[in-house]
């Protein structure tokens, strides 16, 4: 019966998305475009000072957004950790119990600071290649998370990451209260000087932000892993 | 069928798998997954809607100027933001879960009183 009502619920929504996909698959594919992307593509160069253009749009153009991103992330982390706090069951017990070796225990804290480089690298890097503040931030916390993973008695220091948190998002809304009490008097407003185009040093305030996000971020998985793992061994913790 | 045709097909078939799977399973877990195969079908619908024949990622490049033609890079920006938010939202929904088999002793939705349908 749940099937069929499934299929049935299915079958309708697909009918819905061919009527309004039409159009989509019958067009001729484009040779150029003619959206708001073109012109992006146009002005970002000049604008923005920021090689990848896909960097220029998420900091540059719609900064804004970022930072409502961040904070829907953020949100999502307090909830995690409002909602972690209250199990103290040690779901994961066996989990904890096996602490996985010598060798993976050695073997990721080997790995540890070439993840955080790469991290580093890609961070750095935003506004001139793929990457970023979020892909950097979670590479730079996926090395917290092997750890994590391996050894049982990892001490994490919390008070440390939730003040690197706080100070990264006070820095985003700084950034954007500079720009607002410059002359260009906007919000977020690219005053930094634009640099060489396509060198390390360019963008103005892209690589800044893009910074700034990253440790958000970071630090942002690394409270919400450890939650989590806190509240799935929470009665071994409790014995201790 | 073009490169976007098919592109546009496999995001609609995505979106239809994660939500018979959330209207159909009763592992939470799975319902979940079932979500996030829906998002991934949305964010490929999305990239695919910047295509351009021959285009190529909207990086500029110091020598090769005019290289031909870039993709849309604002539905790549939107994408990049999807992505996080869908994150977050599988992050809370995992601790949900985590939540209510602490309090309810499973994870299957037929066996919670008061969600079943």
């Amino acid at each position: 019966m749940r099937k069929l009502i499934g299929i049935l619920l299915i079958g309708g929504f697909a009918f819905y998305l061919i009527t309004v996909g039409m159009g989509l698959f019958s067009a001729e594919s484009r040779s150029e475009l003619d959206s708001v992307g073109s012109e992006i593509l146009a002005t970002s160069p000049d604008l923005s000072g920021a090689a990848n253009t896909v960097t220029a749009v998420v900091v540059q153009y719609r900064g804004f957004d970022t930072l409502g991103e961040v904070t829907v992330l953020f949100a999502s982390a307090l909830g995690v950790s409002m909602l972690a706090m209250a199990i103290r069951d040690g779901l994961l017990q066996d989990l904890f119990d096996d602490d996985g070796g010598f060798v993976l225990q050695a073997g990721s804290l080997a790995l540890l600071p070439f993840i955080v480089l790469v991290g580093i690298y890609i961070v750095l890097h935003g506004h001139l290649s793929p990457g970023g503040g979020f892909p950097g931030g979670v590479i730079i916390a996926t090395a917290v998370f092997v750890v994590i993973l391996t050894s049982k008695t990892l001490s994490i220091p919390r008070g440390l990451i939730n003040v690197l948190e706080t100070l990264a998002g006070l820095g985003f809304l700084a950034i954007g209260f500079v720009g607002l009490y410059s002359p260009a008097q906007s919000f977020l407003a690219n005053i930094l000087p634009k640099g060489e185009f396509g060198s390390l040093l360019s963008a103005g305030f892209i690589p800044v932000i893009y910074a700034i996000v990253a440790i958000k971020v970071a630090s942002e998985l690394i409270n919400i892993i450890s939650k989590l793992t806190a509240a799935g061994s929470a009665s071994r913790e409790a014995a201790e | 069928m073009t490169v976007p045709q098919i592109l546009y097909v496999s995001a609609f078939l995505l979106i239809l798998i994660g939500l018979y799977s959330l209207l159909t399973q009763r592992n939470m877990i799975r319902m979940i997954i079932g979500l996030n195969i829906a998002d991934l079908g949305v964010n490929l619908f999305l990239v695919t809607i910047g295509f351009v024949d021959n285009g190529s990622a909207p990086i500029f490049r110091a020598q090769a100027a005019a290289a031909g033609p870039m993709v849309d890079p604002v539905p790549q920006a939107l994408v990049l933001t999807s992505i996080v938010i869908g994150f977050g939202v599988t992050a809370l929904a995992l601790t949900l879960v985590m939540r209510l088999f602490v309090t309810h002793g499973s994870i299957d939705t037929a066996r919670i009183r008061g969600l079943k349908w």
